[in-house]
């Protein structure tokens, strides 16, 4: 027992720093397997406040050019709706809305690491949940992965556990969307079939595979593409439409009609 | 002096945290290059303090930076890790004159204090970049990633601490 005590006050460093240092693995290790990390993300209130105080004091520098972007969005729009035919304007049915929108700002950007996260400025208390997609007027930015009372944790596509159903626009070959950590305007498109024709320049839009993201919601181009190692799919390099280095306002897609394909999807798995 | 000695790393540590967070964690030099300057702390606290509680300061440190930058927990893996060596670091870059009473890091040579702060430095680095390659198989990216980081951030580092000298 004496010799014990001794051997526990003569290393008591070397295990203080043992035990912290699996704490910290422990910590790690958990939250890339369960992919809910409760403290160790920026969606709290410390964190979300100060990147919230910060993101409001640097969002007036730009004002000007997000502003751009805004009308740009806006005429663009504009335009689709004028020309629409066959139905009016404003006539809006309730009963047939599948998706809701609810805008955010991004406080905390990150791009640079192999698994990046952004903070948005809504949480729970806006009805944002786990799995919504968030979008900018140019595309796609990623998944709501966490949310606490006022803040969310968004799951960049910039992140290699990020894994989205996207397809060739106007064509019906759908693959997933991945990311290599190479350059944060590249992402890449894996499990295309080889015989699919493929140009540089081709858009890469959402696929309908998901119930997270509706479909057609732009991506980006095709930059290269070759064959992988079995020669059978192709690697697609696809060119984002989003400037990830520079995201200021986002909305966030909210599927109202999730929770029934879910239960759906469940159901079949168990019949199974 | 007693107090001045808490308010000055307690000051310190909140500094460099927002720093590091609200600052560096955006420099993204080059695309990826982030300086992490908040491991000057580690080199400033003081030498003859109780090991144990500074290494739960590290702790407490790099848990703050994770929380903030979201990066799980390779923050504050790296920081234990350099807190628990920095005895044996120092004690092999200053040689024997660390063991005296009197012994402060700004009386060592200029040689000195720059290795000591690159080990420091590249020690975090490994640790903080080999915990990521573990989960995928980017072995030379991340090489190249110590490398280039490691000289923003010992750069970084040497800046500060010139423009914050501290008087003793």
């Amino acid at each position: 027992m004496q010799q014990i005590i001794n051997f526990i006050i003569r290393y008591k460093i070397t295990l203080l720093y043992i035990f912290l240092m699996s704490i910290a693995l422990g910590f790690t290790i958990q939250s890339h397997s369960f992919h809910k990390s409760k403290f160790f993300n920026s969606a709290n209130r410390i964190s979300g406040g100060v990147y919230n105080i910060s993101s409001s004091v640097s969002s007036y520098f730009d004002l000007g050019e997000q502003n751009k972007k805004l009308v740009e969005e806006n005429r663009r729009l504009r335009g689709l709706l004028y020309n629409k035919k066959g139905e009016s304007l404003f006539k809006m049915d309730t009963s047939n809305i599948n998706y809701t929108l609810t805008s955010a700002k991004i406080i905390k950007n990150s791009y640079a690491s192999p698994r990046n996260y952004l903070t948005i400025d809504k949480g729970r208390n806006d009805s944002i949940k786990q799995d919504m997609g968030v979008i900018t007027s140019n595309g796609i930015i990623g998944i709501v992965d966490y949310t606490s009372s006022k803040y969310g944790k968004v799951q960049s596509i910039l992140n290699t556990k990020s894994n989205i159903n996207a397809k060739i626009k106007n064509t019906d070959y759908f693959g997933s969307l991945v990311w290599n950590t190479e350059r944060y305007d590249v992402v890449q498109l894996i499990d295309i079939p080889r015989l699919v024709p493929l140009h540089v320049g081709d858009t890469i839009v959402t696929g309908a595979m998901s119930s997270i993201f509706p479909e057609n919601i732009p991506i980006g181009t095709i930059r290269k593409y070759d064959l992988n190692a079995s020669k059978t799919l192709y690697n697609i390099d696809v060119q984002l439409f989003n400037d990830m280095a520079n995201l200021k306002n986002a909305y966030i897609i909210i599927n109202t009609n999730r929770a029934e394909i879910l239960e759906l999807e469940s159901k079949l798995e168990n019949v199974q | 002096m007693f107090s001045n000695f808490y308010f000055i790393n307690i000051l310190r540590f909140v500094l460099l945290v927002l720093v590091q967070v609200l600052v560096f964690n955006k420099l993204n030099f080059l695309g990826y290059i982030n300086p992490f300057v908040y491991i000057l702390f580690l080199y400033w606290y003081p030498i003859k303090e109780n090991k144990g509680a500074f290494i739960v300061i590290a702790f407490l440190l790099g848990l703050f930076v994770d929380i903030f930058s979201d990066t799980l927990a390779l923050h504050t893996a790296a920081t234990v890790t350099i807190a628990f060596l920095r005895p044996s670091l120092m004690r092999f870059v200053f040689g024997v004159n660390y063991e005296f009473q009197s012994f402060r890091i700004s009386s060592a040579t200029k040689a000195q204090q720059i290795t000591f702060l690159a080990l420091l430095i590249i020690i975090h680095h490994i640790v903080f970049f080999s915990l990521e390659i573990l989960s995928f198989s980017n072995a030379l990216l991340i090489l190249k990633k110590i490398i280039v980081t490691f000289c923003g951030t010992f750069l970084m580092c040497i800046l500060l601490s010139l423009l914050f000298k501290v008087e003793k």
